[in-house]
């Protein structure tokens, strides 16, 4: 008993530590799509994944990732479950994972609007609070809704004139 | 992983190709989610909406990636590539629902790539060409908000699996809505050459709209939309002349066929390959 629970502790740690193949300074954990680990009765170990976005390209690859991480552990039978519901939110990525962003020169995102009927159009511009992740000013702008992935905005620092990636809320 | 450079470690610890993410070739986008039909639910109906939807989503995708080194700028053309991957990722995910419920197993490649003109379901108004930038900015605005109406009432559908997509669509459509609406109010308010072609999209796009109210009732939203958006841009609304005919009965135009031929080219000559 006690070695299942460690065993799926371990396992947990293991899934929890693999990279993100896009954003590569975080974990899987740390993006907030590694939704779970459990140990079945069989000693299957089954992880569950979420894509951030439905076109996802690294989505294969992070489940073979996991998977391969997993067995070179020593869990020979894995499982890797795809889970849509409810939908990834940028509200997911940790602190820590934050953190590793800003420290790579990546904006981290904002709280995500809340989920309640349906999404009203806005046409004035918004002023969105996003500070420079190199010197902190906050007079910064963006220049390009979508950037090389579709989880980041391209933004501009008008302080130390330097451009950054910021990843969206969604 | 500690390495500064994140696009270094892309490259770290594989032997084959597994790092690459087209390289591989794909596995089923719903493996691993509960796929089974509920009660009560039309399984054929269901499997008849998710590839309707698919297909304007495929065949949007792939007139998306026609702009990519002919856009105005680069940005424009990350962006408009962006929402077709966005779209190709939907249209994966509803495909694969699709064989599930109708019962014929049938993966996503069989609808994509092994199906004919005749029995695509998308709206004309995805497969008609791109014309030039307004033309397509005013048809993206148009379907985008159509989509997400429709996405926003089917996240609530009794299919679970449905629902879940249509409930992460939703987020991604309020972002390609968002990217059509100003472009449009750009170039409706910009120099009197933008005006003019913007204005005349929105007549090219008017006959086909009537098509995409036919299964579900969100006229009203996307009449708002519209509306909201021509006030801004200082355009008229188009005045609303429908087409006889639907693509939803798999009765298209010319240019669905030759959009077939090149998107299912390769995998029709290699109907085994992966990559
Ligand atoms: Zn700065």
């Amino acid at each position: 008993m006690v070695t299942t629970l460690l065993d799926a502790r371990r396992a947990r740690h293991i899934a929890a530590q693999v990279p993100d193949p896009e954003l590569p300074m975080l974990t899987l954990a740390d993006l907030g799509v590694l939704r779970g680990v459990e140990l079945a009765e069989d000693g299957t170990v089954v992880a569950s994944l979420t894509p951030t976005y439905s076109g996802c390209p690294a989505m294969a690859e992070m489940r073979a990732d996991v998977a391969a991480r997993l067995r070179d552990e020593g869990y020979t039978r894995v499982e890797i479950r795809t889970v849509l519901d409810p939908p990834w939110t940028s509200d997911w990525i940790t602190p820590a994972g934050r953190r590793k962003l800003a420290e790579h020169g990546i904006a981290p995102p904002g709280p995500a609007a809340p989920r309640s009927g349906p999404v009203p159009l806005v046409l004035s511009p918004t002023r969105q609070a996003v500070s420079c992740p190199r010197c902190g000013s906050a007079d910064t702008e963006e220049t390009s809704r979508f950037a090389a992935t579709s989880c980041k905005a391209l933004w501009r620092c008008r302080a130390c004139r330097e451009p950054f990636e910021y990843v969206k809320e969604i | 992983m500690s390495d500064d450079h994140v696009y270094l470690t892309l490259a770290e610890g594989h032997e084959d190709d597994a790092r690459w993410a087209y390289g591989t070739g794909f596995e089923d986008p719903l493996h691993g989610v509960d796929t089974t039909v509920p009660e009560g639910i039309d399984a054929r109906e269901l499997a008849a909406l998710c590839v309707a939807l698919a297909d304007d989503a495929l065949v949007s995708a792939q007139r998306l990636a026609e702009w990519i080194t002919r856009a105005p700028e680069l940005e424009e053309e990350v962006a408009l590539a962006n929402i077709g991957l966005d779209l190709l990722g939907q249209a994966r995910l509803l495909y694969s629902r699709a064989g599930q419920a109708d019962g014929t197993g049938r993966d996503e490649d069989a609808y994509a790539y092994f199906r004919d003109a005749g029995d695509f379901r998308n709206v004309r108004l995805a497969e008609v060409p791109n014309g030039d930038f307004a033309f397509s900015i005013v048809r993206l605005l148009m379907l985008s908000s159509w989509r997400l109406a429709h996405f926003e009432q089917l996240a609530s559908h009794p299919d679970p699996v449905l629902a879940a997509i249509a409930a992460k669509g939703v987020k991604e459509l309020a972002y390609h809505r968002q990217y059509a609406a100003e472009w449009a109010v750009r170039l409706g308010d910009g120099t009197d050459e933008s005006h003019r072609r913007t204005r005349r999209a929105l007549e090219q796009v008017a006959p086909y709209v009537g098509e995409l109210f036919t299964a579900c009732d969100v006229r009203d939203e996307v009449v708002a939309v519209l509306r909201q958006v021509t006030e801004a841009a200082g355009l008229p609304m188009p005045v609303y002349r429908p087409l006889p005919g639907s693509g939803r009965h798999g009765e298209h135009t010319e240019h669905l066929a030759p959009l077939l031929a090149e998107l299912q080219g390769v995998a029709r000559a290699h109907p085994e390959a992966t990559w």
